[in-house]
């Protein structure tokens, strides 16, 4: 009989241990030491505590959250101009060290953020370090307020303050360092490799994204505004995962940064955009937007999902699949030019909304018609034409109606690196372009 | 306390379908599929833009969606309400083939004009004046929707009606639960901004057609039908017969006596007359409601979720019934019936007879044609009594005379009805300046008359 093991959720994200990858992100949700204990009952297996700053403590705004609803979706993606704790570091401190004591084997990381000279630094990584905080975590990617003091992204959004602040903390520091690192940049690469440069036993991202909720084209103000004029926030939730995704894979990939130890941020709402970010490199994920609407009870599904995934693979433990997925992400130029796929639509499942067909004809390649005998709503793909763009799968409605299938083409691999390099020679036409 | 009177029409002939709030909308909005070419839009009579109403909803545009609604359809707010949806658009909506619910478009469209009603300002304006006149008979559906798009196109437009109020079935002989006599005259008065004359109680004799076809330019009859058929049996004279037209009417006026007023009604036909007289029945307090058919279920002419609702509401379905006698001594008493049965096609009554007790019988076999009204205007009408048209125009064999509605379909519905008003519009004008072209203001509702052709979309001839 087959042993049935339950699969170990246990993780060692740059030398921080929690029983599962799930951790709270530097937000609300870890505002306070009640709230984090309410998190770790429901099971949460970290928390990264709301950002500690140097007194006097900041001061926040009213309103401070903005959403953008899809259709029937609440909270597709979310906004915040909420600056870091507004409670007294001391308070913080203290409510940290009672954490630690009661939920020993769960990892608190402390977000820091204080100004860029050596000092401040040293002073708060001591503080938090004799509080029992397992690991800190450097905000350099808060995109609004603090940036405009020189703290937050405007430190992550320069490399040299990346690698000199992190050789600061690392001065000190005898706790895991994680460094929180900006979408608001060109190419993510560069602080990371800076972070790495200066000691950096790991990376966190993403943080948020500059963001501009919206107008109310009644009022003419803009949207979430507070007393009538609004600041750029930051952008998160469930719409901006694919970008997070995006960042972790090039620094995973990254030949510099390979191997530096990944804390994935951004959009997860569910156990498997969790194993996403697992597979392309990342040892822990941190959530907070689908925390904020649904609460910490979240995690007891994120956890059964996982196990079950894990179950179903045959993974005993996160090691077993953690970045399998990264190398299949490649430079465009890598990209095999003979590969064919083309779309076929089941008419036993198609219900004739005849999205595909429109959204083929007026902005794709014109290779979806419909027979009108009889008054047929079905369309079919005319196969000799298409492009295998995927346009029309993604605009149908009914899951499995539309398919892409590979035509083999017996043609040898051919990328575009290897056709320049032939003098553009060697391509043969998989598709008809017209 | 309220009285029982207003207990009744509080509880009993509150609307079915209420309107959706504003985040419901928004949620129904979100589910269409935005189908292209869609088959809602083919179903409507009207041909609606249905997908694009509903994505204006969905991006909190409600008064353009009712603009969307009205340029196609000048009674849409009636329509939403009293538009039989499961055999139309909502009955032609792709999502039944994916067995899940269909998109609640007549909500969702009463959603687009109760915003526009809101406002209290229709989204188009009358025409620039034409200097000519037309004149509409009949202040029903089809004659108003043809007085307002007249009115777009700028002709002086003058409704006759016999009846005290405008608005035809809709004020008259619409279940109150589906819309009250308040909303119909609501969309009417609207509709009358655009600068429609309307004259009530007036009834068209040979005089007044002479002079409608010497005054005016055109004529659009729209009268609908004439009275209830007769039953032609024994004891239709009795005291307690009713026709089902005149107990709605009767009903709708909310009247506190007419409350209990039976005990036990047999309501006779199989339209949905008939079982809108036998829901209506239930729920003004008769005890005891019949509805007699002749032949059997299939042969009904009544839409099944009609059917459904007069069972729900605790009537009975005598089925293979013709009535023979209606029984009493100075009122009624009963009704006898004949069991039948259908042989070779043929319906063949058996010679043993039945008794349904009652203190009402209602009668809702069809409405006849109105034979007198087309031969006043010289219009000719076909053997079955229906006025002859050209389906295009819906010009009669009077060159200066159109119809449209129930008086040329035979009786429909409300939606058939603002479809013909909608095309002899067009037709009136095309009769008027003919070779005319829609200009700006006109070419989205003339469009929507046979239904827009949408793009052409180069046609492909590779294999399947």
């Amino acid at each position: 009989m087959k042993k049935k093991t339950k699969p170990d959720l246990s993780t060692d994200c740059a030398g921080i241990k929690s029983p599962n990858p799930f951790w709270l992100a530097s937000a609300p949700p870890t505002n306070s030491g009640a709230q984090i204990m309410r998190a770790f009952e429901y099971g949460w297996g970290g928390a990264v505590w709301k950002t500690l700053g140097e007194d006097p403590p900041v001061i926040n705004v009213t309103s401070r959250y903005g959403a953008m609803d899809l259709g029937g979706t609440k909270v597709a993606g979310f906004n915040n101009v909420e600056l870091i704790t507004d409670r007294p570091l001391s308070v913080n401190l203290k409510e940290m060290y009672e954490v630690k004591k009661r939920f020993g084997d769960r990892a608190v990381i402390a977000s820091l953020m204080v100004p860029c000279e050596r000092k401040s630094w040293h002073d708060i990584v001591l503080k938090v370090q004799d509080a029992g905080a397992d690991g800190v975590e450097l905000n350099f990617g808060c995109p609004h307020g603090m940036s405009e003091r020189g703290m937050g992204a405007a430190v992550g959004q320069v490399p040299d303050y990346v690698k000199m602040v992190t050789e600061f903390v690392k001065e000190k520091s005898k706790i895991p360092v994680l460094v929180k690192l900006t979408p608001n940049i060109a190419d993510v690469r560069f602080p990371a490799r800076a972070a790495k440069a200066g000691g950096a036993d790991g990376v966190s991202l993403i943080n948020t994204i500059n963001s501009l909720m919206g107008v109310d084209v009644e009022t003419l103000v803009p949207k979430f505004a507070v007393g009538g004029k609004a600041a750029h926030g930051g952008y998160c939730g469930p719409a901006v995962k694919p970008i997070a995704l995006n960042m972790v894979t090039q620094i995973a990939n990254d030949p510099e940064t390979k191997g530096l130890p990944i804390s994935g941020i951004g959009g997860i709402s569910t156990w498997s955009d969790a194993v996403e970010f697992l597979l392309l490199g990342a040892t822990s994920v941190q959530l907070c937007t689908a925390v904020m609407h649904h609460g910490y009870r979240i995690v007891e599904d994120l956890e059964a999902g996982l196990r079950g995934w894990m179950k179903r693979k045959g993974y005993a433990r996160l090691s077993d699949f953690v970045g399998a997925s990264a190398p299949s992400v490649v430079e465009w130029k890598h990209l095999n030019l003979h590969h064919k796929t083309v779309a076929s639509i089941d008419p036993d499942k198609c219900i004739g909304c005849d999205v595909c067909f429109i959204a083929c004809n007026d902005t794709a390649h014109q290779c979806i018609a419909i027979d009108r005998k009889k008054g047929n709503r079905k369309p079919h793909v005319v196969q000799s034409d298409c492009v295998g763009c995927n346009l029309c799968s993604l605009v149908c409605p009914v899951d499995g109606c539309i398919t892409m299938t590979e035509v083999k083409t017996g043609l040898k691999p051919l990328t575009w690196e290897q056709y320049a390099k032939n003098g553009m020679k060697g391509y043969t036409k998989v598709y008809e372009s017209h | 306390m309220p009285s029982r009177n207003e207990r009744v029409w509080r509880d009993n002939f509150a609307e079915l379908k209420g309107p959706l709030r504003r985040e419901e909308a928004r949620v129904e909005a979100s589910r269409c599929l935005y189908c292209y070419d869609a088959p809602c839009v083919t179903a409507c009579p009207t041909h609606i833009d249905i997908p694009r109403f509903i994505r204006q909803i969905a991006a909190a545009d409600p008064l353009g969606s009712g603009e969307t609604v009205l340029e196609a359809n000048a009674l849409g707010h009636s329509c939403a309400r009293v538009c039989p949806v499961e055999v139309l658009c909502e009955g032609a909506c792709v999502y039944h083939d994916w067995q899940e619910k269909p998109i609640q478009i007549a909500r969702l469209q009463r959603f687009g004009t109760d915003a526009v009603h809101a406002r209290g300002e229709l989204p188009f304006e009358a025409g620039p004046d034409s200097g000519k006149r037309v004149a509409v008979v009949g202040a029903g559906p089809a004659g108003v929707a043809c007085a307002a798009y007249l009115r777009r196109l700028g002709y002086a437009t003058t409704i006759f009606d016999r009846r005290p109020l405008p608005g035809g079935l809709n004020t008259f002989g619409v279940a109150e639960y589906k819309m009250d006599r308040r909303t119909s005259l609501e969309e009417l008065k609207l509709l009358f901004t655009l600068g429609a004359s309307v004259k009530t109680g007036v009834e068209v004799d040979e005089t007044l057609a002479a002079k409608l076809l010497r005054d005016f330019d055109a004529v659009f009859l729209g009268a609908g039908l004439a009275k209830t058929r007769a039953l032609g049996i024994p004891g239709e004279d009795l005291p307690g017969v009713l026709d089902a037209l005149s107990f709605i009417e009767r009903v709708k006026a909310r009247d506190a006596s007419w409350i209990g007023s039976s005990t036990a009604t047999v309501v006779i036909g199989g339209g949905n007359t008939a079982v809108d007289a036998a829901t209506q029945s239930r729920r003004a307090g008769a005890q005891a409601v019949t509805l007699a058919y002749r032949r059997g279920p299939d042969a009904m002419s009544a839409y099944d979720f009609e059917v459904a609702l007069a069972r729900a509401d605790g009537a009975r379905v005598l089925l293979n019934a013709a009535p023979k006698r209606i029984l009493g001594r100075g009122k009624v008493e009963g009704v006898e019936f004949a069991r039948t049965r259908t042989a070779r096609g043929k319906l063949v009554e058996e010679r043993a007879t039945f008794t349904v007790p009652c203190d009402r019988v209602i009668k809702a076999i069809g409405q006849e044609k109105d034979r007198s009204l087309p031969a006043l205007f010289g219009a000719a009408t076909n053997p079955d009594g229906t006025i002859r048209v050209d389906p295009r125009t819906l010009r009669t064999s009077a060159p200066k005379v159109f119809a449209g509605g129930d008086a040329v379909n035979g009786g429909k519905e409300v939606v058939n009805a603002a479809a013909d008003g909608k095309r002899a519009a067009w037709g009136i004008h095309l009769a008027l300046v003919p070779g005319a072209r829609p200009g700006p203001e006109d070419a989205y509702w003339v469009s929507t008359i046979d239904g827009r052709v949408v793009a052409p979309v180069q046609e492909r001839t590779g294999a399947r």
